[in-house]
């Protein structure tokens, strides 16, 4: 079933074309990636699906939902969950509070119970606590929910957006570059927890990575951007050995060179 | 260095009492709550005038807050002290019931601007407003201002009744919170389009419409009786009988006949000290829901807050409202305890004085705002004072410095402490921005590790406890 799509998405920044006449579709329960050189509307194109920006032509659709024109919260409640290219989170809160930040959405907790403390206010408190130890255990993070979120090391704070993210029971989560800046063992680690979040929690994935073996890794198909446009779409065996792709990242001599040799990575 | 070097001398000289257990610990702490507590005391009541006296006696509100003592045993001498210490030493000096009153009314307000610097991380510049809004509230209905509505300010001396019962007041209170915080979503509406200076920009110009409109709303309706303010206002009333019966108790403690004017004093002493309580448990509660963790998240990071599905108008707004009526509610108090209000009462210099409570005390953090609040209105309405009547006194009494042959009479009234009460809070704020930047006491998250019974997490036994004492930290202050 196709849970994500798009028909013509462009988003332009004055005279700028950022994304132009963007087509994609992803089915539910895959997990694809989108690839392209800096610069090329990969983050653009995640932030037109996230509500962050309206695009100006164009169709989004959603498990039976039009995103258009919809506030990045209302989008997150149809259960679209992302992380940010550059870490972005609630840095004087601790990891708990972070996590159930995502679960905001999730809580039916109103003020008059807020207020008086009732028991439904509690247990649901309770239960979103447990909700998050668990997600904190699903990500492996150990023994530092109480510390604050800024003050974790890099590979942690990905895990706790990871967490966040996961904590709005999303059907599709989007990773912004979730390797970006780990080492080969860490970025083992991401690949392995991404596999479990699409196998044991059956949450459909898409990807902007530059790491050649987490693309090559988990994508079950890879899309290619560059200056806005789509240029390539496959498996990843058909955009290694893809000639305009080839081009896009290394130019056009190179690009001979390479396919001679048998394609990128 | 300095602090690090004094910490150790501390850490040595109570040594001996971390060989304790947690139970005799909270023995001892307690003992020695109830003697300083009844030592500070006993001084203030003979030595009514004594600043010193009464400033240790307030700090026995931070030892309470501080000292390791079971919840019940802190409850228990926080009652006694604010119900039985506080009004017969009040009644014995009535300034420090008007001091207590400001306390809690300006703790009330800082702790609802606290919700939109503190916890959002919204600049509002003209909190104040709100607090106006609520105090002519209740000075338009609970006075006879209906009844001058077509004629000049000041123009006619009133011989009519009031237009409402004086006890309109308790159902004014609530309508007071209610307009409050319908303004504060009004202008929340407009206003929460702009960001960061910008919005500390507008919430300055709103601030000022209001008092603007205070002023000058004495035509073509006279509603606000313009700059001479509304007067009189009325209080509540207060049952004969039960005051009849206070004061057998109470003649012989405090060693006069209570006066009704003293009465009132308490009576609005008790009120606010109500409101604070109830302002304290809701600003708890609501900052540990999940609205709380939204209006930290939106401070956090905004981007992320929106992608994480929180929607920023509704809980902006909600911040807007939730501290407007704090603000509407003590209005409303004021006015009643002053029955006077005049647009002089909500100037610029008020909203920059809750907001200096708020950033010395600690943005964000619960204690730390009303220390904060404390402080400033302790430093405002008694030392400086203090200090312009001890010049005062020395300047009477002829007294002349020796060496330099200068005579105490000619020191010029212009180096009054109390004129300088703004350069000294502008030298506090700065000597706080350099060396305490969170405050005095700075925010802290709540502590929620290990789970309890569900998972035991690999923590030693040191980091238990230390995880427990949070805990039972929380509690206290809930």
């Amino acid at each position: 079933m196709t849970l994500l799509e798009t028909k013509g998405v462009t988003k332009r920044f004055g005279g700028l074309v950022a994304v132009h006449a963007m087509d994609f579709t992803e089915e539910e329960g895959k997990i694809y990636s989108i690839i392209g050189p800096n610069g090329a509307g990969k983050t653009t194109f995640f932030n037109t699906l996230t509500g962050i920006y309206r695009p100006e032509e164009g169709e989004i659709h959603f498990d039976g939902h039009s995103l258009v024109g919809r506030r990045p919260d209302q989008i997150s409640a149809l259960a679209i969950a992302r992380t940010f290219q550059n870490i972005r989170l609630f840095g004087t809160m601790t990891v708990v509070e972070n996590i159930l930040v995502g679960m905001n959405n999730r809580l039916r907790q109103n003020s008059f119970g807020t207020l008086l403390h009732s028991r439904a206010f509690k247990a649901e408190e309770d239960q979103a606590f447990q909700r998050t130890c668990e997600l904190m255990d699903f990500v492996g993070l150990k023994n530092v929910g109480d510390e604050l979120a800024s003050s974790l090391p890099y590979g942690g704070q990905r895990r706790i957006e990871i967490a966040r993210a996961l904590a709005s029971q999303p059907k599709l989560l989007l990773l912004d570059e979730p390797t970006a800046g780990m080492n080969p063992h860490e970025t083992d680690d991401a690949i392995g927890l991404f596999r479990r979040v699409r196998d044991e929690l059956g949450i459909t994935i898409l990807l902007i990575e530059h790491d050649m073996r987490v693309v090559m890794g988990i994508s079950e198909r890879i899309t290619v951007m560059d200056y806005g446009e789509k240029i390539a779409e496959g498996t990843p065996a058909e955009i290694r050995s893809n000639a305009r792709v080839i081009e896009a990242y290394l130019g056009r001599g190179a690009a001979a060179e390479q396919l001679a040799e048998g394609g990128v990575a | 260095m300095a602090l690090n070097s004094l910490k150790q001398y501390i850490s040595k000289a109570v040594g001996p009492l971390q060989t304790l257990t947690g139970g005799r610990k909270a023995i001892i702490a307690t003992r020695f709550m109830v003697v300083y507590l009844a030592l500070t005391s006993i001084w203030v009541y003979f030595d009514t005038q004594n600043l010193l006296a009464f400033l240790l006696f307030l700090a026995s509100a931070l030892l309470i807050y501080y000292l390791p003592m079971r919840s019940k045993a802190k409850l228990v001498i926080s009652l006694v002290a604010a119900l039985i210490i506080v009004p017969v030493l009040g009644i014995r000096n009535i300034f420090y019931l008007e001091v207590m009153f400001q306390i809690c009314l300006f703790s009330s307000l800082a702790l609802g601007l606290n919700i939109v610097v503190g916890f959002t991380g919204l600049l509002n510049l003209g909190y104040v407003a709100f607090y106006a809004v609520g105090a002519y509230t209740w000075a338009f209905f609970g006075s006879q201002q209906m009844y001058l509505l077509h004629s000049i300010p000041g123009s006619q001396p009133l011989t009519n009744a009031f237009l409402l019962p004086a006890d309109a007041f308790y159902l004014f209170a609530f309508l007071g919170l209610g307009v409050a915080a319908i303004v504060g979503i009004l202008l929340g509406l407009p206003v929460l389009r702009v960001r960061g200076d910008y919005l500390a920009i507008v919430t300055l110009g709103f601030g000022e419409v209001i008092r603007e409109l205070a002023n000058n709303l004495d035509h073509p309706l006279n509603l606000t009786n313009g700059p001479q303010g509304i007067t009189p206002i009325q209080r509540p009333t207060l049952p004969t009988g039960l005051l009849d019966g206070l004061r057998v108790i109470l003649n012989p403690i405090v060693g006069h006949s209570v006066t009704l004017d003293e009465f009132y004093n308490l009576f609005f002493y008790l009120i606010t000290l109500l409101v604070i309580l109830t302002v304290v448990v809701v600003v708890i509660r609501l900052n540990s829901s999940k609205i709380g963790r939204a209006w930290t998240a939106i401070r956090e990071d905004e981007v992320a807050a929106v992608a994480m599905g929180i929607p920023l108008v509704k809980m902006k707004l909600a911040a807007f409202a939730v501290a407007a009526s704090f603000a509407g509610i003590m209005g409303v108090i004021f006015a009643a305890n002053r029955t006077f209000v005049s647009p002089e009462s909500f100037n610029f210099l008020q909203s920059i004085n809750v907001l200096t409570m708020v950033i010395l005390g600690g943005m964000g953090s619960i204690p730390g705002v009303i220390v904060g609040a404390a402080a400033v209105t302790v430093l405002n309405v008694q030392v400086l004072q203090g200090l312009s009547l001890g010049l005062n006194d020395l300047r009477q009494s002829g007294g002349v410095i020796p060496i330099i042959n200068f005579a105490w009479k000619d020191l010029s009234s212009q180096l009054d402490p109390a004129k300088y009460q703004r350069l000294l809070f502008g030298l506090i704020l700065i000597i706080m921005m350099i060396y305490r930047p969170a405050g005095i006491i700075p925010e802290k998250r709540r502590k929620r590790m290990p789970p309890g019974s569900e998972k035991p997490k690999e923590l030693d036994n040191n980091n238990n406890s230390a995880v427990e004492a949070h805990q039972e930290a929380h509690h206290d202050a809930s």
